[in-house]
């Protein structure tokens, strides 16, 4: 039961606007849940409950949002910057995040940048395929 | 007056559902001022007793040993007005739980009427993803909260006597 990455999409799509409260068109690929959609933490779990709902799949404890885990080890952030060690693990437990931007200045404050539309729609492609 | 919207419980199935009922009265002070000549029950209230019959649910589901609060309304809309005399049944499902949350879907209603759709989530606290730190005291359902035996007296039997225990 393959599902095209238009139908992901428009799923991922229906979710948001149900979880964040906001219009269709205010969802692009590029936007980022925290900076654009106004996401709060606990809509990060309300998301993650609706997608997994929505694509009867199941999405463990920070597989998708693993930046919170990072933040509080010393061995991964220095000076408010990711060390090459935690970007290394962020690299492996976001890839289906584009990282290439984000490395070149890779600001903790900027995390929250990496949460994109985009983002969520390809990790739910990856999860629908290795199903 | 008690911050307590309901008056107890008719169904109670462990980590899945829950039913309470509440009887809206005149001797509401409230109600004289909301509205004068015109009493109704405030939707806010009728927010907070759904909150209250599904967090004692999503609290029941880990033995209460978990500090269950209020974290998002995610939907909430009103059908009708409630009026003293009404009986309310505030009727909660768990949608999904994890251990750092819970989704839950509710109905109210008076008579088999629809009153209100009220979609909760509640946060565990202490399994925040921010790490941050609570008071190791449950001040939720701690020992100062046993107002939640009587609600749960005619459904629960062993689960509701383990509430503040820990």
């Amino acid at each position: 039961m393959a599902m095209s990455r238009d139908e992901i999409e428009q799923q991922v799509r229906e979710v948001l606007i149900e979880a964040l409260g906001v219009d269709d068109d205010e969802i692009t690929t590029e936007a980022t849940l925290m900076g654009d959609l106004g996401a709060e933490s606990i809509d990060f779990l309300d998301i993650v409950f609706r997608l997994e709902k929505a694509f009867g799949i199941k999405i463990p404890r920070e597989e998708l949002f693993p930046a919170e885990d990072l933040m509080n080890n010393s061995e991964f952030i220095h000076n408010g910057k990711l060390t090459e060690k935690g970007l290394a693990e962020l690299r492996e437990k976001m890839p289906h995040t584009d990282l290439s931007e984000f490395e070149k200045d890779p600001d903790i404050n900027k995390m929250g940048d990496l949460f994109t539309v985009n983002a969520i729609i390809n990790y739910v492609e990856n999860k629908l395929n290795a199903a | 007056m008690r911050w307590i919207w309901i008056d107890k419980f008719i169904e109670f199935e462990s980590g899945k559902h829950a039913v309470a009922i509440k009887n809206v009265t005149l001797a509401e002070e409230h109600l004289h001022d909301h509205f004068p000549g015109f009493p109704l029950m405030p939707e806010t209230l009728c927010i907070e007793a759904m909150a209250q019959t599904a967090g004692i649910l999503v609290g029941e589901a880990k033995k209460f040993r978990e500090k269950v609060i209020l974290a998002k309304i995610k939907k909430a809309v009103f059908f009708d007005y409630v009026k003293p005399g009404d009986t309310i049944k505030l009727d909660a499902t768990i949608e999904s739980i994890a251990p750092e949350a819970a989704s839950i879907s509710g109905r109210i209603t008076c008579s088999e009427k629809l009153v209100a759709e009220i979609d909760l989530m509640f946060s565990h606290i202490d399994q925040n993803l921010a790490g941050k730190e609570f008071p190791e005291e449950n001040f939720v359902f701690g020992t100062g909260t046993s107002v939640f035996e009587p609600l749960l007296r005619d459904v629960l039997s062993v689960a509701g006597k383990e509430s503040g225990q820990d």
